[in-house]
């Protein structure tokens, strides 16, 4: 029995937002008698911590708590449209809606508080903690509670913004492919280390680093989060994923957990991270999308990891045991001949 | 750059829901319980491509529990739609109850409704089809060869047309012809990736309530809560205003959740009886009848100097889209504005072409169209270095793109860091690079 | 075959519930108790999403008969909170982002749980097979497996139960 290691490693780019834009999301905030924020939004959370990502948003540009912001989603009813949960938009199109909605909401609270304060909205400056006050005046203050009860029982007036995000439509040229497709590209580079048993064909992912750049991270361990689970997940497309394992064919059909195989805790290496940020012009807070790039450079990673350590060219997706004997009989019999 | 100081952007402030989630709090689609809610099955195509003879259902209305049957006569408004009709993408060719022909082994024919699941699997095992079998198209080159039949009147040729009668969405950029001519070297590989599934650990699902006011709400985990209650309202031919669509947190979706297969059929049968129905996938349903990942075939051609700048890069993509559209003309623009990856090359051509053929119709799925380009292009970037004896690191920091290139599809290169992403990667493996590479920047070319 | 009335002791309460022939522990707990944290990933004994703990063993409630259950006493993770208060094992989930989704969440608990009341200071490879039978598409493992060690380190902290 035989097991030899390589290395291997791959460099992607990877887009934010629908391709060719035309994919607008919308937010609605209001302020409630008590002080607190309501962020609306038809947005789906699939688990990524949108609604955590878009209370963290809102709190920064309102200058307000982030315990403060509650954050509503997944109603047509009362949430504003949303394109949907996908395509690394939402940190990027939903964050920049939410952007825009608390700056009216803010410029609402900060005229009500300079009424409170008789001083001009624009000498005013929140400090994050639930206070407004005169700019370098610090005892000249008002709590955002004490403005929302003003708003609300004294001036009856609403504190709310609205936000529209949207990347105008950019048709793509049929004949040479011109066009605006993107908002942002983000980056990463992921080096995978691999033993394969030369006898079994099967391939162990050992280590994988990855550096990413995503710009300005709006949550750092949920970008973590995304770059740990979807390392996994590259593991698993590059070595055992597939409805069709003998595709083209449509047979053998695998309908569960038993036939269609995915690694388990037992085959995740450790995976180290490191990430940069380059903040984007376009992004809320300088924000890239991080969702979906992950596992495009664990997957090349692997396959040219394996390439190195047995000398071979594989150039298929998923690298099974079978695919790993082949590649070896093949270079055998090429040696032979 | 800098940006102002940052307050809460930028901080740990923990997950909202992981204390819902240790708590098994959390609530999705399926958690809201309803009495006298009915379950729905289907009926499904047990072939990959034939003519239907007939389908009697009387045995499956007969059986035991079951309310009643759906099929494509049922059906009040479209009878075939495409997700992005309203958009200006067709034409509109997936039947939503199929009806002359089944082109994919699983294609939905009659919905069975049952007093419990259980009876409406029952009931549904029950449907009675006749099938005059039809020859499979499968293997996207040999779909599109000319020498087998045309799964539809829509693409005689077996793949998407776009404007202009292309073939395929196309780059091109440059003379690639002439940057072979002028290269050292020629690389040339093909690349196939798989049939992949989403697999969120939820399948797809809905419950659709009837209010009682005429309005319906569908708790549903779409990925897109508009997008899927609009088309609905477009299927059924019924105003949007009386459908609310409701998700909760969705228990994952990877592109898996935005099919909009399970929503129209459920409000159906909820207009009909008045009673609350549910459509929840089986794990098998899931694996081999929502759409995938798409399988994608790359060719690829590289014209390559000695001192390893690539001068030309030549692609030819097959997208395999299954039987129907869906979203895999979108797929194939994206994979094809998406070349040649975080290269700057100066002669690109792209041909992606969008294939039918006899399987489960493929979608999105995390990166789509892109996780195949980046796959392919970070394999060929390895063959290249092979060929003409180069560092795998310095072939890709010397024709990374930098800020200011053109790209191939003709936009000015803003917001890269690949470079600095590379060299940080090198450092934390303990790749030593040569000092010119370490000095390179993506804001200057010159230091290459 | 008729509908059937049987009992069930369910996370310390005695439950009376008419079931059909061949339910499933999973559809008694999650359609007539309501016990919504009893998730159903597959239905096919594949996920672990449905675990529950059985007379303290862990099972998966889609492939137990619910009347083959009898005297034994079923935990569900709402189980654990009967006080509300959150037991250290949660904690260590929350700690350590072992949830995304969430919806694989339960039966790990579930599954930790079952192991570190049987071994209270498992190795890292012990604890993988403890959670072998439980997918989580979103996570990666890794931070399921740290929140487990973390636990397990609390555990022989304080020298009190984990959960
Ligand atoms: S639902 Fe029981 S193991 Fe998946
Ligand atoms: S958190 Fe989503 S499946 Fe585990």
């Amino acid at each position: 029995m035989a097991k030899v290691r390589g290395t291997g490693f791959a460099a992607v780019n990877y887009p934010t937002g629908m391709h060719l834009g035309g994919d607008p999301t919308q937010s609605l905030i209001h302020m409630t008698p008590a002080g607190d924020f309501v962020v609306t939004m038809a947005s789906v959370d699939l688990g990524q911590g949108l609604r955590t990502v878009l209370a963290q948003i809102a709190a920064e540009t309102l200058g307000v708590p982030y315990e403060s912001i509650v954050v509503e989603t997944a109603d047509t009813d009362t949430g504003p449209h949303c394109t949907g949960t996908f395509a690394s938009r939402t940190t990027h199109r939903a964050g920049n809606a939410v952007v825009m909605a608390a700056q009216e909401a803010r410029k609402a609270m900060l005229e009500v508080a300079g009424e409170l304060l008789e001083a001009s909205p624009e000498d005013l400056e929140t400090d994050g903690d639930g206070n407004i006050h005169i700019k370098g005046v610090a005892e000249k203050s008002v709590s955002v509670g004490e403005v929302a009860g003003a708003a609300h029982f004294g001036y009856g007036k609403t504190i709310a913004g609205r936000g529209a995000y949207l990347k105008p439509p950019s048709p793509m040229d049929p004949e040479t492919g011109e066009c605006d497709p993107d908002s942002t590209q983000a980056h990463a580079c992921t080096v995978v280390e691999v033993e394969v048993d030369t006898e079994t064909g099967m391939v162990e992912v050992i280590d994988m680093k990855s550096v990413y750049e995503v710009g300005q991270q709006v949550n750092p361990d949920l970008v973590k989060g995304q770059i740990v689970g979807g390392s996994w997940m590259g593991i698993g497309h590059a070595l055992y994923e597939t409805t069709a394992p003998g595709y083209p064919a449509i047979d053998p059909a695998p309908v569960d957990f038993q036939n269609y195989l995915q690694p388990g805790a037992a085959e995740m290496p450790d995976v180290t991270c490191e990430v940069l940020e380059y903040p984007a012009e376009s992004g809320p807070y300088g924000g890239k999308g991080v969702g979906e790039m992950v596992t495009n450079g664990p997957i090349p990673a692997i396959v040219n990891a394996i390439n190195n350590a047995l000398d071979v060219r594989i150039t298929q997706i998923p690298v099974t045991p079978e695919v790993v004997l082949r590649a070896l009989d093949e270079k055998k019999a090429q040696a032979g001949a | 750059m800098s940006m102002k100081e940052l307050g809460v952007v930028g901080r740990n402030v923990g997950q909202r829901d992981l204390e819902s989630h240790a708590r098994g709090q959390t609530t999705y689609y399926e958690d809201v319980h309803y009495p006298r809610m009915l379950h729905l099955k289907m009926h499904r195509s047990a072939e990959p491509h034939a003519r239907i003879v007939s389908v009697d259902t009387s045995a499956a209305e007969a059986s035991p529990g079951v309310v009643c049957v759906l099929t494509h006569e049922d059906l009040p408004g479209k009878k075939v739609w495409n997700g992005l009709a309203a958009v200006g993408v067709g034409p509109e060719d997936e039947p939503i109850l199929a009806f002359d022909k089944v082109r994919w082994r699983g294609e939905p024919i009659v919905a069975v409704l049952g007093e419990s699941a259980e009876a409406a699997r029952a009931g549904a095992a029950k449907v009675e089809v006749d099938y005059d079998p039809l020859p499979g198209v499968f293997d996207v080159e040999e779909a599109i060869s000319g020498s087998l039949p045309a799964l539809t009147a829509h693409w005689p040729n077996n793949h998407y047309i776009y404007p202009d009668d292309h073939g395929a969405a196309q780059i091109r950029f440059g003379d690639v012809e002439q940057g072979f001519a002028e290269a050292d070297h020629i690389v040339e590989d093909s690349y196939q990736t798989s049939p992949i599934e989403q697999a969120p650990m939820e399948t797809n699902g809905c419950i659709a309530k009837p209010g009682g006011d005429g309005r319906i709400t569908v708790h549903t985990n779409t990925q897109a809560v508009h997008f899927a209650r609009d088309n609905t309202a477009a299927i059924l031919g019924i105003a949007p205003g009386k459908l609310r669509f409701l998700g909760g947190t969705v228990g994952g979706g990877f592109g898996g959740k935005v099919d909009v297969a399970v929503e129209p059929i459920s409000v159906l049968a909820a207009m009909r009886t008045g009673r609350p129905v549910k459509f929840k996938y089986t794990r098998e349903e899931e694996m081999q009848v929502s759409s995938t990942r798409s399988a994608w075939r790359l060719n690829i051609k590289d014209g390559v100097m000695d001192d390893g700048r690539i001068v030309a890069r030549k692609i030819t993509s097959y997208q395999d889209s299954g039987a129907y559209l869906r979203f895999s003309s979108y797929g194939s623009m994206k994979h094809a504005g998406h070349m040649p990856g975080p290269y700057t090359i100066p002669n690109v051509w792209v041909d992606a072409r969008v294939v039918f053929t006899n399987r489960p119709p493929s979608s999105a799925m995390r990166g789509f169209g892109v996780m195949a380009a980046s796959f392919a292009i970070e394999l060929q970037m390895d063959k290249v270095a092979k060929t003409i004896g180069m560092d795998p690191w310095q072939l890709r920091l010397l024709n990374a793109y930098r800020n200011g290139d053109m790209r191939a599809h003709r936009k000015v290169n803003e917001d890269a860091a690949m470079v600095e992403t590379i060299q940080a990667a090198a450092q934390l493996a303990g790749h030593e690079l040569p000092a010119e590479y370490q000095a390179m920047t993506s804001w200057d070319r010159k230091a290459s | 075959m008729e509908d059937k009335l049987i009992r069930l002791a369910v996370n310390g309460r005695d439950e009376a519930v008419v079931i059909q022939p061949l339910a499933t522990l999973q559809d008694v707990l999650r359609d007539k108790l309501e016990l919504n944290a009893v998730k159903s990933g597959c239905g096919q004994g594949g996920c672990g999403s449905c675990s529950v703990l059985v007379d303290g063993e862990l099972q998966l409630s889609c492939l137990t008969l619910a009347e083959r259950v009898g005297d034994a006493e079923v935990t569900t993770l709402e189980g654990l909170n009967e006080t509300n208060a959150i037991v250290p094992l949660q904690q260590a989930f929350i700690e350590n982002y072992a949830a995304q989704c969430g919806y694989c969440t339960a039966g790990m608990v579930m599954a930790a749980k079952a192991l570190l009341d049987r071994n209270p200071a498992p190795s890292r490879d012990e604890i993988v097979e403890g959670l072998s039978g439980n997918l989580c598409r979103c996570t990666g493992f890794a931070p399921i497996v740290r929140a487990v060690q973390q636990a397990a380190q609390a555990l022989s902290d304080t020298g009190e139960e984990a959960s």
